[in-house]
């Protein structure tokens, strides 16, 4: 809400001028809740730029367009100027930029010559100075500002004139206004108005408010109910609706101080009758709105829902389509305005309107606020009904309005008001007390500080009698803690004293077992130098494709964003591959000779119950990365997963080789399961999706299920008694089928070892001439161990002659 | 017999000196204590000695022998450790060259402050908690003081999955999933992702990062709350750290405040990092709303608490000096590995 400053003061004892005070107020207003976001001192910018009086006009020697003017400024001698401007005289007053004076945009005004002539400054036009010419009587921007040609100075003696010389000109036009953008939260539905920020100013500031006296004459003899009828048919989105019907209404221009005022708000002058809406809407936070009674047919004002499929075209020329969800004012044939939002062109105010009907109503906020949304039009009205406004200061506006018209002689107000509304508002008596608002609060106010607190913003404290009633303009104030908020903003947040919990129960802080068993997944990861990382957790649809999903694929079946950022953010992503390959594609751009990198985060599953339920969010460790110089190799990587199951003591796992997904290298893929269960899967990633997403070929991936790991974590690993015997070793080699998997021929040997083989290492494994065509030949290093008792040669052999004939059996493997 | 002896000790000793090898020592060994050495010989002719004279000369050669055996063994360690020296003279290498790089790995920086403010906060006993991001409107609006047609609503660009459905945008929905499940005293922080419909630029991000802390127990004031946040902003922004709350209006909070940290650049004075201001906003917080309090189970005559919510990059760009937002969702390996 940007307030000018003057006019805010205008509401209060405050006496805030110097750019040290202004600072003051800033601080202070932040400090008490209303924010402010800047402070803009127009006119500040110009510097040097004096009231000076023409003495003397001469035609300039070396052009036929240029004048030499001789300049009272109230210094001893006069200055000379050259100008350009044909409307110079002798006589007028007028503003001149000195010698290293700065003007509008910042620029700077430098004495000089011009064609061979000293000239020490320039005389400026409105333009130069910022202002606009627009808002001045009979303001143009043809030539030098003469100040005794304008409205505004034209009652104005020579004595006056005498006395300006030399002076500023933005004060002696009255533009040295200085803007406060306030920043105001959505309850205070009050503070959108002047008036509200006026009060806030004044209890901050310790200062006085006053509200305007509202008095309407009622000068026009007709009664308002004699002219038109209103007839809400929607109460329940609109529980007042009030009207004052204006006669001999002449439309002309605000004056200077409405204009002022106005621009200074961000607010275009129009007429005086729309410049009044406006004006109140301003100062009173009520939106108001006048409608050209000659366009209200049949005299009747009617409040209903839009009908489906109903039009209007409305003030800025935009046909807007309705629907039953949106309130409407209407006459007996069509609407005139969608409610609370923008008037309709068919009952814009005219030049020659002469008979008006002002408008101050309560619309429903969320009925406003949807139907904004709905037209696409936010409007200064429409932000403000969406925020909930007062019934009782509705009327009061509507006064407002009408006593504006009568002091600007705009026209004529009728007798009496229409006032069509649910009942009167009775304030809740919140219950509350000095006590209870200390304590919860942590401070002790005394019930005389609580109390001048409240009574200035206007709420009724009965603290004896245990409540407290809000003023009618306070729909926030509901309970206890919000009675407390506005003593401690005022008290002062920060002079409430610290405590730490002191009087409440102890508690013991600390990691559940799952988020520790995170935190050991992420020490071991950098542990083996993998970089962690953070991903976009949506991703394109567009993905799927350039993973080679088949069509059919599970993963394609992702929870989609209605209204995402675009194409690129619009689904959940269902694997981490996407997130996974973008950041290595960005290092391998980046020429990143070799990265690692790894995260824990979630893809988002659907279940059959969705949407009903959730979508899973299933966390995965993803991690990965490529080698320097190409080098792919698999065992490597798989050696960084096998030392992160040991360092979480997960000892019942295996691999099973994993051809099927489309994204991976069918012949370096694996599947890790543990206790059984699908861990995920590990490996090389396809060539071709490599090639896709710009990533290198020997790209690994890991992207294994964190809940599956943290389950299987051996929480407590019980010590085993060091060996007091010595081991036997024995190394074989057996030949068997080459697509036999080595994992499987190690489960079948510790299988068939027993308790007594300690270790099963595979040390050699060979393809080539020394054995048939489709064989390979795997050699295993095998350690025998009894605890109790050395092993004997006739143990081994026995132990031995098990395992190489369940080789034999169950792969054709002969010993080599 | 003597003079013989003598002589023979001379020599040998003479010899002894010369020797540079273990191959000399050998040989030495061999030609004076070997059974046809020196020293043998001598013991061989004793036969012709008298009775008396034989013991005397008896314990002589010994004594030379002994003399001989300890000179040969000191030689031969004093010629290993030479040997060994200039073996690892040969040995020596540059220990100025570079190492054979094993990458450290990091963690990332957004994590690195949940992890600090998750220790802070258990050090002050509370627990970790979290919740899904994807988010019924309930939790993340409803529950929250945030009916349909809010106002408020409008200033969090929701993304939504369906209309009761969304991304949270906040980690306060956290708060309502904590107090149904769990009875005071509760105390309690979540870090998480949260998602806002903002385009991505170098302040700016879709996704980011809160910390939620809530409090609920008998007798919680806003003292608590403040002394806790000073806690938490000396902590993470240094021990000079002041805070200043400024009232505001969240619905789920009653009183509700922002909070200003003195800048952590300037200490205060106003400078480019704090546009002049001392401050830096870093926080949202305020009393646990009555009404939040009693949708969940909890009586609000009977306990009280607060609640905040931190920006994780805010305080992660502050601390590392990151000045483009976009860097931390990028995985660039040389932008990690800094940390």
């Amino acid at each position: 809400m940007v307030a000018p400053l003057k006019w805010l003061l205008s509401y209060t004892d405050l006496k805030i001028n110097s750019k040290e005070e202004i600072h003051e107020l800033a601080e202070e207003m932040t400090l008490s809740g209303t924010k402010v976001e800047e402070v803009v001192s127009k006119g500040a910018e110009i510097n040097r730029v004096v009231v000076a009086k023409c003495l003397q006009v001469e035609k300039h020697e070396n052009s036929d367009h240029l004048f030499v003017c001789q300049l009272d400024i109230g210094a001893e001698e006069p200055i000379q100027i050259v100008t350009g401007a044909q409307n110079m005289r002798v006589g007028a007053y007028v503003p001149a930029a000195l010698d290293n004076s700065t003007i509008s945009e910042g620029r700077t005004i430098k004495a000089g010559k011009l064609r061979g002539v000293p000239s020490n400054g320039m005389m400026c036009s409105f333009e130069e100075i910022g202002l606009d010419c627009n808002n001045y009587e009979n303001g143009n921007n043809d030539g030098i500002m003469i100040l005794q040609d304008l409205g505004e100075f034209k009652d104005c003696t020579e004595e006056f004139f005498e006395s300006i010389i030399g002076k500023d000109i933005i004060p002696v036009l009255g533009a040295d206004e200085t803007v406060i953008d306030f920043e105001v939260t959505s309850n205070r539905a009050d503070c959108f108005s002047i008036l509200g920020l006026a009060r806030e100013a004044a209890i901050t500031m310790h200062g006085k408010f006053t509200k305007p006296e509202v008095a309407v004459k009622e000068e026009c003899s007709e009664n308002t109910a004699d002219l038109i009828t209103v007839e809400v048919q929607a109460p329940d989105l609109c529980p007042r609706y009030s009207a004052r019907v204006v006669k001999d209404v002449k439309i002309g221009p605000s004056p200077k101080w409405m204009k002022e005022r106005l621009q200074a708000a961000g607010v275009r002058s129009i007429n005086n009758i729309v410049d009044i809406t406006n004006y109140v809407m301003l100062e009173y936070g009520q939106p108001m709105h006048a409608f050209d009674k000659r366009t209200i047919r049949g005299n009747k004002i009617i409040v209903r829902r839009a009908l489906d499929g109903e039009k209007i075209t409305t003030l800025d020329e935009q046909e807007r389509n309705l629907d039953s969800t949106m309130l409407v004012i209407a006459d007996v044939e069509g609407s005139t305005a969608i409610a609370g939002v923008m008037g309709g062109l068919n009952s814009e105010i005219a030049p020659d309107t002469t008979e008006i009907v002002f408008e101050s109503a309560i619309f429903d906020a969320v009925t406003v606020r949807r139907g904004a949304k709905k037209v696409g039009l936010r409007t200064e009205s429409s932000s403000r009904f969406e925020k909930g406004l007062d019934t009782v200061l509705c009327l009061e506006a509507l006064d407002r309005a009408a006593q504006l018209v009568e002091e600007l002689g705009a026209g004529k107000v009728c007798k009496g008001v229409i006032d069509v509304s649910t009942g009167e508002k009775v304030m809740p008596k919140i219950k509350c007390s000095v006590e209870g608002i200390n304590t919860f609060i942590g401070i002790s106010a005394t019930q005389a500080e609580m109390e001048k607190i409240l009574v200035e913003l206007e709420c009724e404290p009965h603290f004896d009698e245990g409540y407290v009633i809000p003023p009618s303009f306070r729909g926030d104030l509901i309970c206890d803690a919000d009675i407390a908020e506005e003593i401690a903003r005022f008290y002062g947040y920060n002079k409430i004293e610290s405590r730490l919990l002191n009087g409440c129960a102890t508690t013991l802080g600390s990691r559940n077992r799952k988020q520790k068993i995170q935190d050991r997944i992420r020490k071991q990861m950098t542990g083996m130098g993998y970089n962690e990382m953070l991903t976009f957790s949506f991703i394109s649809p567009s993905v799927f494709d350039r993973l080679n999903l088949p069509a059919d694929c599970l993963l394609r079946d992702a929870v989609i964003i209605e209204n995402p950022l675009g194409e690129d953010y619009s689904v959940m992503r269902t694997t981490m591959m996407p997130s996974f390959l973008e950041s290595v594609a960005n290092n391998h751009a980046h020429r990143v000779e070799a990265a690692s990198l790894f995260e824990i985060s979630y893809i988002y599953v659907k279940t059959d119950k969705y949407p009903d339920e959730l979508p899973e969010h299933r966390e995965m460790l993803t991690f990965g990365g490529y080698a320097a110089n190409g080098k792919a190799d698999f065992f490597e990587f798989k050696g960084d997963i096998e030392a992160l199951l040991e360092a979480l003591k997960i000892t019942k796992y295996e691999f099973e080789p994993e051809k099927e997904i489309a994204f991976m290298h069918p012949g370096r893929t694996a599947r890790l399961f543990i206790g059984g269960k699908d861990s995920g899967i590990f490996g090389q990633i396809h060539p071709a999706v490599a090639k896709k997403w710009g990533c290198p070929d020997n790209t690994m991936v890991a992207m294994l299920r964190t809940d599956v790991l943290i389950a299987n974590v051996t929480d407590i690993p019980k010590n085993k008694e060091l060996p007091k015997f010595p081991a036997v070793t024995r190394d074989i080699a057996v030949v068997l089928d080459a697509d036999v998997p080595a994992g499987h021929v190690e489960k079948l040997i510790r299988q068939r070892g027993g308790k007594a083989l300690e270790t099963c290492t595979l040390f050699d494994c060979y393809i080539g001439a020394q054995v048939p065509e489709g064989k390979k030949s795997l050699a295993y290093a095998l350690a025998f161990r009894d605890a109790t008792r050395t092993l004997t040669d006739e143990d081994v052999s026995k132990f031995m002659k098990k395992i190489l004939n369940g080789l034999e059996m169950q792969f054709g493997a002969s010993l080599r | 017999m003597k003079n013989k002896l003598e002589a023979i000790q001379k020599e040998f000793s003479e010899r002894l000196s010369t020797a540079v090898s273990p191959d000399k020592l050998e040989e030495l060994k061999v030609a004076y204590l070997g059974k046809k050495g020196e020293l043998t010989s001598i013991l061989k002719g004793m036969g012709q000695l008298s009775p008396e004279e034989r013991p005397i000369v008896g314990q002589m050669v010994n004594a030379v022998r002994a003399e001989m055996e300890k000179s040969l063994s000191e030689k031969a360690e004093m010629l290993k450790s030479e040997e060994m020296a200039k073996k690892l003279e040969a040995e020596k290498v540059d220990v100025t060259m570079p190492g054979k790089t094993k990458k450290a790995g990091s963690l990332h920086p957004i994590n690195q402050i949940s992890d600090e403010m998750k220790d802070l906060f258990i050090g002050m006993g509370y627990e970790i908690a979290d919740g899904p991001e994807i988010e019924f409107d309930y939790y993340n609006f409803e529950a929250l003081n945030l009916p349909e047609g809010h106002p408020a609503r409008d200033t969090q660009d929701t993304f939504y999955i369906t209309e009761k459905m969304l991304l949270r945008t906040q980690t306060s929905s956290v708060q309502i999933h904590v107090m149904e499940n769990k009875k005071p005293p509760i105390k309690i922080i979540c870090p998480g992702k949260v998602y806002r419909a903002d385009n991505v630029d170098a302040t700016h991000s879709p996704i980011f990062h809160q910390i939620e802390g809530l409090v609920v127990d008998k007798g919680v004031t806003m003292g608590d709350l403040k002394g806790t946040l000073e806690v938490y902003a000396k902590h993470m922004f240094g021990p000079e750290t002041k805070i200043r709350l400024r009232p505001h209006h969240f619905p789920f909070t009653e009183p509700s405040a922002e909070v200003d940290v003195s800048c952590w650049t300037c200490g205060g004075k106003g400078c480019r990092m704090c546009k002049g201001e001392g401050w830096i906003e870093v926080l949202g917080c305020g009393m646990v709303h009555p009404d939040v309090l009693r949708r969940c189970g909890i009586d609000p005559e009977v306990y009280s608490g607060f609640a905040f919510g931190i920006g994780v990059e805010r305080t992660a760009m502050a601390r590392f000096g990151v000045t483009d937002m976009r860097q931390f969702f990028e995985g660039d390996t040389r932008f990690l590995s800094q940390f």
